[in-house]
C-alpha cells in the first residue's frame, strides 16, 4: 500500500467525518524533468516534484470541491473539510453523485522502464542533438529552443462506495522551434515528437521537422482570394479535430454550447472521416484504467459512417440524458474536478499518402499552420475564419508558400466536404491528444489580398 | 507573518551554491484560492485551494538549474538545493546576509474577499444571471464565474535581496449566449483586479448585463466584409491587439534570441509621433499589478514606445544581466513551480486627445472593432490574428451594422506604423496571458486606436 492510496482514502475518511454523505478523493505524486538547450549549451535544467489531493464532497444533493498539497493527516483533514464547507455554496443537482459503478480497465503500456535508466547527461545529449539537427540544415537562421521533458507520476482514487484504484505512467516529450529566413521574412518551424520514455523520440526527425516547416515557408506571401480544396497537414487537422472532440461534449450539448446539439444520429461527416475517443490506446498520451471519476476506461466511436453516433458522457450529463457514462469525466490534475472531457481521440488513417493528397487537390492550398482556432469558431454555429500559413498547389504539386490569409467555412460543411484522410497518422500535442493524419477537403473559403 | 524565516533562506542558499553558481534565489508561495460559478441557472463547482511550496533557482553563465517542491520544510528545501546544486561545477560561495522584509502596500484591499461569506457571492452570480436573461428574451444561456486569490510570495537571493508580496485578485465573468431564429451569438464581459471584495461591490451585475448585449447586438450582425480596410481598435479589451502584436516582442528573452522583429529596433521610429505606449505593473489595482515581480523587483512604470521612438525591452533579472542594464521588474511566474520569465504587466497605449467619435468619423467605410474573442501572435515576425467578437461597420463617418465573422491579420510593426489616431478614453481590461507554459494576469487596455489600414479576414463572399 503506498502512501498516495492511504491518503486518498484518509480523506474519504475525513469527508465522511466532517459531514459528506459520499466523498472521492484523487491524490496524485509525480516528478518531472525539463532540460533547455539554446546555441549547444543548456540554457535551462529542472528538476521537480510534487504531489497534492482534490476531494469532492457531496452533501444531500450539493456537492463541493477543494484541492491541496499538504498530505499530512491534518492537511487532508482540512482539505476534506473545506470541500464539505464549499458544497453549502452550490445549489442542490439531482444527477449530481458517485458512479454507480466503478472500475479499472486492462491498460498496458502506460509505463516505461525505461525512463529510469537515463542519466540527465543523457537528456542533455539528447536536447543538444534534436538542436543540431535542425540548425544542420541549410538556410536555417537560428533555432530558438530545443526542450527536453519528461514525467513520471502515480493517481490512487478512492470513494465511499468502496472503490479504490491506481496506476503508474510515464511522458516523454521533446519540441524544437526553427527559425529561416531574416527580418520581415522570418519564418519559424515546430518540431515535435513523444512517446513513454527518450528512446522513442527521434532527434532527427523532431531537429529535421522544425527546419524543414520554417524553410518550407521562406518568402512566403499574401495570395489572391480564392475557393479551393484544401489540405490540412497533420498539425492543423489535430487542432481542428480537438475542438470538434470538444464540441461533442454532452456538457457541452445540454447547455446548448455545442453546433452538434440535437444532431446525435444525424449525417455530420463524409464517411471517409471517422473519429474515435480511445482511452485505453497504449500510445495515447492520455491513456488510464479509469477515468476522473473512477468509471472504467474504453473505447468510444464518435462519428463513422458519417454519422454522429454519439456525445461524451460523465456520470452526471449521463443521468441527466438518460444514459450511461462512456468514462469521459476528465481530470487536469487534482486541482480540478472531474469535467467531460475527450480522452485520446483517433482520426482513422486513410490509404493514401500524403503526396496523393496534394495530387488529388490540384490546383488548392496546404494549410501548415492555423492561429487563432479558439477564438475563431463560433462553437454554437461551427462557423469559422482563422488565420493560416502554408503553400499554395498547383497542378497537383506543391508551390510557392503563403501566409497572412484566413480559410472560412462552418465545421459541418468542413466534415461533410473531406475526401480523403492520409495514411501517415500520428501523435500530436495539439488540440489536446489527438493522433492525427493530414485530410483533403474539397472546397473551402481562402482569403488574402 | 514569514513563510521562510530569513535564516533558513540563507541556508537553503548556501547549499545551493555549494558547488558554485553566480547567483542563487529561493521563492517561497503560499496561495490559496476559491472559485464558484453559475451555469445553466445553477450555482456549481464551488472550489477551495491551497498551495504552498518553494522553488530554488541557481544561474551559473548562462544556465539556469531549477528545482521545486510542495511543501516548505527545511529537509525538503535542502534536498532541491542539493539537487539543483549538482548540475553546477565551480568553488562553492557563500550567500550574503538576509533580513525579513514586508510586503509593499501599495494595492490596498479595503474588504478581504475570504471575509465575505460564501453565500454572498453564490447570491452575486444568481443576480448576475437574472439581469443578463432581462436583458431580452433571446438571452439562451448565461455562464458567471467569480474566483478570489490570495498569493502571498517572498524571495531571497544569495546577494541579499529579501523581498516579499501579498496579492489579492478578485475577477467577475459572465459569458451569455443569444439564440434567434437558428443563430446563435455569443457576448462576455469581465471585471477584475488586483483588489478586494470591494471590486466586485458595486453593481456588479452591470458586467453580466453588458455580456448580455453584446451577444443581443450580434445575432443581428450582418457577414464581415473582406480585403484592406481602415480599422478603428476600442478601448480596453481592444489592447489585446497592443499586447499580442508588439508587446511579446519587446520581451528580452525573445530579442534576444532574435526572435523578436523589435530585436535591433531600440531608437528606431516605429510609429508616427503622437504613439506612446507603457508597461506599468505598479498602476494601483490594475489587474497585471504586483508590489514586486517574481524576482523581487518592485513594479514601475516602463515606456516602451515614446513619440513613436522604440525605447526599451521587458526585462528580467537574468536578461537584464546579459545586455548589461537593470531589470525592469517583469520577471513573472505563475507560480513557484515555474521560473521568472519576461513577462508584460499592463502594457497599454498612453492616451490622445481625440475621442472615439472623431477617429470614426474621419473613416468612409471600415470596421470597428469593439472586442476580439482572443489572438495570437508571432514574436519572431509579429504576424498576427484576432478574432473580432464585437465589430461593427463604419460607413460615411458613422457606425453601421454590426458584423460577424471579422479577423484582423497583420504584421506588428506595420500595425504600428498604421496608426493614425488615438483617443482619450484609456481604459484597461483583465487579461491571462500565456507563455511558456505559464499563465499569468495580464491587464491590456488602450484608449480607442485607428489604424490606416489592416487587412480584415471576413465570411462576406
Amino acid at each position: 500500500m503506498s502512501g498516495l492510496d492511504a491518503a486518498a482514502r484518509r480523506a474519504v475518511e475525513a469527508a465522511l467525518a466532517a459531514g459528506a454523505g459520499d466523498a472521492e478523493a484523487w491524490a496524485e505524486e509525480g516528478t518531472s524533468r525539463n532540460v533547455r538547450v539554446y546555441d549547444g549549451e543548456v540554457e535551462s535544467l529542472s528538476d521537480a516534484g510534487g504531489r497534492g489531493v482534490g476531494v469532492r464532497a457531496f452533501v444531500g444533493e450539493r456537492s463541493g470541491y477543494a484541492y491541496g498539497t499538504d498530505l499530512s493527516e491534518a492537511g487532508v483533514a482540512a482539505i476534506a473539510r473545506a470541500a464539505v464547507e464549499s458544497a453549502a455554496v452550490a445549489d442542490p443537482d439531482e444527477y449530481g453523485g458517485l458512479p454507480e459503478e466503478s472500475g479499472a480497465a486492462e491498460t498496458n503500456g502506460l509505463q516505461s522502464a525505461e525512463l529510469a535508466a537515463w542519466s540527465t547527461e543523457r537528456k542533455v545529449d539528447l536536447a543538444l542533438a534534436i538542436e543540431r539537427e535542425a540548425r544542420a540544415r541549410e538556410g536555417v537562421t537560428q533555432v530558438e529552443n530545443a526542450v527536453y521533458s519528461d514525467a513520471e507520476g502515480a493517481v490512487a482514487i478512492a470513494n465511499s462506495r468502496g472503490f479504490e484504484a491506481g496506476y503508474e505512467a510515464t511522458q516523454a516529450w521533446a519540441y524544437a522551434s526553427a527559425f529561416a529566413g531574416e527580418g520581415a521574412d522570418l519564418m519559424t518551424g515546430l518540431g515535435v515528437g513523444l512517446g513513454r520514455d527518450p528512446a522513442a523520440l527521434d532527434p532527427e526527425a523532431i531537429g529535421g521537422e522544425a527546419a524543414e516547416r520554417a524553410l518550407a515557408l521562406v518568402g512566403a506571401r499574401q495570395p489572391e482570394s480564392r475557393r479551393c480544396p484544401v489540405v490540412l497537414d497533420a498539425f492543423v487537422a489535430a487542432s481542428f479535430v480537438g475542438f470538434i472532440g470538444s464540441m461533442l461534449s454532452a456538457d457541452a450539448v445540454q447547455r446548448g454550447r455545442s453546433l452538434f446539439a440535437d444532431r446525435e444520429g444525424d449525417e455530420v461527416a463524409d464517411p471517409h472521416f471517422a473519429l474515435v475517443d480511445d482511452h485505453t490506446d497504449a500510445g495515447g498520451p492520455s491513456s488510464a484504467p479509469f477515468d476522473g471519476e473512477g468509471s472504467p476506461a474504453r473505447r468510444t466511436p464518435l462519428i463513422e459512417g458519417g454519422r454522429l453516433l454519439t456525445f461524451l458522457f460523465d456520470v452526471r450529463t449521463a443521468r441527466k440524458a438518460g444514459r450511461a457514462t462512456t468514462g469521459n469525466a476528465g481530470r487536469g490534475s487534482y486541482r480540478s474536478p472531474p469535467a467531460v472531457g475527450t480522452s485520446n481521440l483517433i482520426v482513422a488513417a486513410g490509404e493514401e499518402g500524403f503526396e496523393a493528397l496534394v495530387a488529388r487537390a490540384g490546383d488548392g492550398l496546404l494549410v501548415t499552420d492555423v492561429a487563432g482556432l479558439h477564438s475563431g469558431v463560433n462553437p454554437v454555429s461551427g462557423t469559422f475564419s482563422v488565420g493560416a500559413s502554408g503553400r499554395l498547389i498547383r497542378d497537383g504539386e506543391l508551390a510557392e508558400p503563403v501566409r497572412e490569409l484566413t480559410i472560412a467555412s462552418d465545421l459541418v460543411s468542413m466534415l461533410k466536404s473531406v475526401r480523403a484522410v492520409g495514411s501517415e497518422a500520428r501523435w500530436v500535442p495539439f488540440g489536446g491528444s489527438v493522433k492525427a493524419a493530414p485530410i483533403l477537403i474539397g472546397e473551402m473559403s481562402v482569403s488574402g489580398s | 507573518m514569514t513563510l521562510l524565516d530569513p535564516a533558513l533562506a540563507r541556508r537553503v542558499l548556501g547549499r545551493a551554491l555549494m558547488r558554485g553558481g553566480d547567483l542563487a534565489e529561493v521563492y517561497a508561495e503560499d496561495r490559496h484560492g476559491f472559485a464558484v460559478t453559475l451555469d445553466d441557472g445553477r450555482v456549481e463547482r464551488p472550489q477551495d485551494g491551497r498551495e504552498r511550496g518553494a522553488g530554488v533557482r541557481v544561474l551559473a553563465g548562462d544556465a539556469t538549474y531549477y528545482g521545486y517542491v510542495d511543501g516548505l520544510a527545511e529537509d525538503d528545501l535542502m534536498r532541491v538545493a542539493d539537487s539543483v546544486a549538482q548540475a553546477v561545477r565551480g568553488e562553492s560561495r557563500r550567500p550574503a546576509e538576509l533580513e525579513a522584509a514586508a510586503p509593499p502596500e501599495v494595492h490596498p484591499v479595503a474588504t478581504r474577499p475570504e471575509s465575505v461569506e460564501a453565500a454572498r457571492k453564490a447570491d452575486m452570480l444568481r443576480a448576475c444571471d437574472e439581469r443578463a436573461r432581462a436583458a431580452g428574451g433571446e438571452v439562451a444561456q448565461v455562464r458567471v464565474s467569480y474566483g478570489e486569490t490570495r498569493r502571498r510570495v517572498e524571495v531571497y537571493n544569495s546577494d541579499g535581496r529579501a523581498a516579499s508580496d501579498d496579492r489579492t485578485r478578485v475577477r467577475l465573468g459572465a459569458q451569455v449566449v443569444a439564440r434567434r431564429d437558428g443563430r446563435v451569438e455569443t457576448g462576455t464581459d469581465t471585471r477584475g483586479g488586483h483588489a478586494g471584495w470591494e471590486l466586485v461591490a458595486d453593481d456588479p451585475e452591470a458586467v453580466a448585463e453588458t455580456a448580455a448585449q453584446r451577444a443581443l447586438t450580434m445575432l443581428h450582425a450582418v457577414d464581415a466584409p473582406t480585403g484592406r480596410l481602415p480599422v478603428v481598435v476600442g478601448n480596453g479589451f481592444g489592447g489585446v491587439l497592443l499586447h499580442e502584436a508588439v508587446g511579446h516582442g519587446l520581451e528580452a528573452d525573445a530579442v534576444q534570441k532574435r526572435a523578436s522583429v523589435y530585436a535591433g529596433k531600440l531608437g528606431d521610429q516605429v510609429a508616427e509621433p503622437f504613439v506612446t505606449a507603457h508597461d506599468d505593473g505598479s498602476r494601483t489595482n490594475e489587474w497585471g499589478s504586483d508590489g514586486i515581480d517574481d524576482e523581487g523587483t518592485p513594479t514601475n512604470r516602463t515606456t516602451v514606445i515614446e513619440a513613436g521612438r522604440l525605447t526599451s525591452y521587458l526585462y528580467d533579472l537574468i536578461r537584464a544581466r546579459r545586455d548589461g542594464v537593470e531589470s525592469t521588474g517583469n520577471g513573472r511566474r505563475e507560480s513557484f513551480r515555474h521560473t521568472p520569465v519576461p513577462r508584460m504587466t499592463n502594457t497599454f497605449f498612453a492616451p490622445g486627445d481625440a475621442t472615439p467619435e472623431d477617429l470614426i468619423a474621419g473613416v468612409e467605410r471600415g470596421l470597428y472593432a469593439v472586442s476580439f474573442g482572443g489572438g495570437q501572435v508571432e514574436p519572431a515576425t509579429g504576424d498576427f490574428v484576432f478574432g473580432v467578437s464585437e465589430g461593427y461597420l463604419i460607413e460615411g463617418g458613422k457606425v453601421t451594422a454590426p458584423v460577424r465573422g471579422a479577423t484582423l491579420v497583420g504584421n506588428g510593426l506595420e500595425a504600428l506604423r498604421a496608426i493614425d489616431g488615438i483617443a482619450a478614453d484609456l481604459e484597461i481590461a483583465t487579461g491571462y496571458c500565456g507563455k511558456a507554459g505559464q499563465t499569468v494576469p495580464a491587464g491590456v487596455g488602450q484608449p480607442h486606436v485607428r489604424l490606416r489600414e489592416l487587412t480584415v479576414g471576413g465570411t462576406a463572399a
